[in-house]
């Protein structure tokens, strides 16, 4: 009674070609993402050392190690993201809990998605006008990182608003239904149950712009600094900005520490990616409902 | 025989989704310490009927509601104070939600949200509800799980056990016994007979038996309209005034 009918193998096939047709298209996402790494690890890996990454440049940046522009990054995405995420969380709460449905939420939901596909050299200009020059920072980590800041919240207010979605709204109701409060539901049942989404799909968007040039450049980056960056009204070099510089504007520079600068970058970002995507999959195991 | 307190009075209450009008002008009373039953066939807008009571449409844009609701003496729609309101009223749903928290929060959350903080006065709210909806038995050893992993009848006699404890001047259950086992509907039920001393009830029922067990009186709904509504006994036996009335008690459409 379970033999195959013509039917059933032609089903079959079917589904056979389809999945070895998504799986190819899968390769084809990977193989330059591979060999990216490949060619990066290959060529970069001989320069990392513990004086690469733990010393000042010499000699017209073409001898010595990275660390001001490491330690320069840090302090950029670091202050991103204390500027970024009690804005973009609050803003996301506000529109996802309290606006009501209407034009005027959608309009401003519209234009938050298009913000997110603003280049970032526009940005850039944002930044030197508001920040460098109106709010009379300077050129200075707090000038780039809220440039970098104003770029990310976009993608900060829609990660944090699809956790707070991912929360049903069943609960919501039942809550509200017990005479709580907008206020205590999103105390109560809805923080606490999307906190860690919201937190790692931030840390997973922001860490990105620590590969950005074009917003930090004008704004707060610098060539070279003798020095490593004090407070945030400091200027500072950044591994982005640094790879950017010896890679177009330092003749005899060795191709070895132009990508090992590369690796270090992409590095930093994929480990701050792993880190938060295994905290999701460690908090996915404990699903709550 | 001494006139019944009226505590909740409908007149001409209409609710709309969008343009589609679900409750189209139902006026009734609702007696103090009764159990008022609601029949009538899916779609009939017995749901929309409790949502309108607890100020719902508030969660939801797409619905209005015209008309006048009296309870407490004031017309609900006046309440600024919704949340007072909606603490006065429990409510069941048939889709049951156990909160993604303990057991004994989920309980324990609307005495909370009052302000009692004493552990003491909590763990009597806790198990004093526990009890009466049936459950206390299945989770005393583990108060501490999740309300949300419970089963689905679990989770049903957890969300009664919450509407509870909310200390209700009424209760408004929407088939409650849905996905609740024959034996632990009569214990809730028997429990209900006993809660009507203290508190109103509205039982929404699609098993007309039940309307007939627990109710003492009951209306049928029928495409958002009341047809009539009666004593429990005259409706199911009597005469009533309506043949639709009579064909739907008999089983013969809905
Ligand atoms: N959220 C909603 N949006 C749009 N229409 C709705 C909504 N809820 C109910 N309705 C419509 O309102 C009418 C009445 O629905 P209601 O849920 O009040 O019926 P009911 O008597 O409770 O039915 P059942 O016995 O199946 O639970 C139905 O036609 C339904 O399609
Ligand atoms: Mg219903």
């Amino acid at each position: 009674m379970f033999e195959a009918t013509n039917l059933n193998r032609r089903n079959h096939q079917i589904q056979w070609l389809f999945k070895v047709l998504f799986g190819m298209m899968t390769l084809i996402l990977i193989v330059p993402v591979a060999l990216i790494l490949g060619v990066l690890v290959a060529k970069g890996g001989p320069a990392i050392s513990m004086e690469f990454l733990f010393s000042m440049p010499r000699n017209g940046l073409t001898e010595g190690g990275i660390l001001p522009a490491l330690i320069g990054t840090m302090w950029l995405v670091g202050v991103a993201l204390l500027a970024s995420v009690p804005v973009g969380i609050a803003a996301a709460i506000y529109l996802s809990e309290y606006a009501p449905d209407n034009w005027l939420t959608r309009g401003i939901n519209l234009a938050i998605i298009n913000l997110a596909g603003v280049p970032s050299i526009v940005h850039a200009l944002f930044g030197v006008g508001a920040f460098v020059v109106f709010a009379g920072f300077g050129a200075s980590i707090l000038a780039a990182s809220l440039t970098l800041a104003v770029m990310t919240l976009p993608v900060v207010i829609v990660a944090t608003r699809e956790s707070l979605q991912a929360v049903p709204m069943a609960f919501r109701e039942a809550c509200w239904n017990m005479g709580a409060t907008r206020w205590q539901t999103i105390r109560i049942v809805v923080l606490p149950n999307s906190v860690s989404g919201i937190l790692t799909g931030i840390i997973l968007e922001v860490s990105r712009t620590a590969g950005e040039t074009a917003p930090i450049m004008f704004t707060g980056a610098a060539m070279f600094l003798p020095f490593l960056p004090q407070g945030v009204l400091d200027q500072t070099m950044a591994l982005s900005m640094h790879l950017f510089v010896i890679s177009n504007s330092i003749p005899g520079m060795s191709e070895e520490f132009k990508y090992g600068t590369a690796l270090v970058l992409i590095s930093l970002v994929l480990l701050m990616n792993a880190l938060s995507i295994s905290f999701r999959v460690y908090l996915r195991g404990k699903k709550k409902w | 025989m001494v006139a019944p307190t009226v505590k909740l009075a409908v007149r001409d209450l209409r609710i709309a989704y969008g343009e589609e009008e679900a409750v189209s002008g139902i006026s009734l009373d609702v007696h103090a310490n009764e159990i008022f039953g609601i029949i009538g066939p899916a779609g009939s807008g017995k749901t929309s009927f409790l949502r309108a009571l607890n100020r719902m449409e508030m969660f939801n844009d797409d619905m209005h509601v015209s008309g006048e609701i009296v309870f407490g003496g004031r017309d609900i729609s006046d309440i600024r104070n919704v949340y007072a309101l909606r603490q006065k009223i429990g409510v069941v749903f048939p889709l049951p939600v156990g909160l993604p928290m303990s057991v004994y929060d989920n309980v324990a959350l609307s005495p909370r949200l009052r302000g009692v903080k004493n552990k003491a006065a909590l763990d009597e709210i806790v198990e004093r509800c526990l009890t009466r909806a049936a459950l206390w038995d299945e989770v005393k050893d583990r108060l501490k799980a999740l309300g949300s992993l419970l089963s689905g009848g679990q989770q049903q006699r957890l969300t009664i056990a919450r509407a509870l404890s909310q200390d209700p001047e009424l209760l408004l259950l929407d088939e409650f016994s849905i996905a609740v086992d024959p034996v632990t509907t009569m214990r809730i039920e028997d429990v209900l007979r006993e809660l009507k001393e203290e508190v109103t009830i509205i039982l929404v029922t699609n098993l007309v038996q039940q309307a007939r067990r627990l109710a003492d009186r009951t209306a049928f709904f029928l495409s958002g309209e009341l047809v009539e509504v009666a004593e429990t006994e005259v409706l199911f036996t009597g005469e009533v005034k309506d043949q639709r009335t009579r064909d739907y008690v008999e089983g013969r459409f809905g």
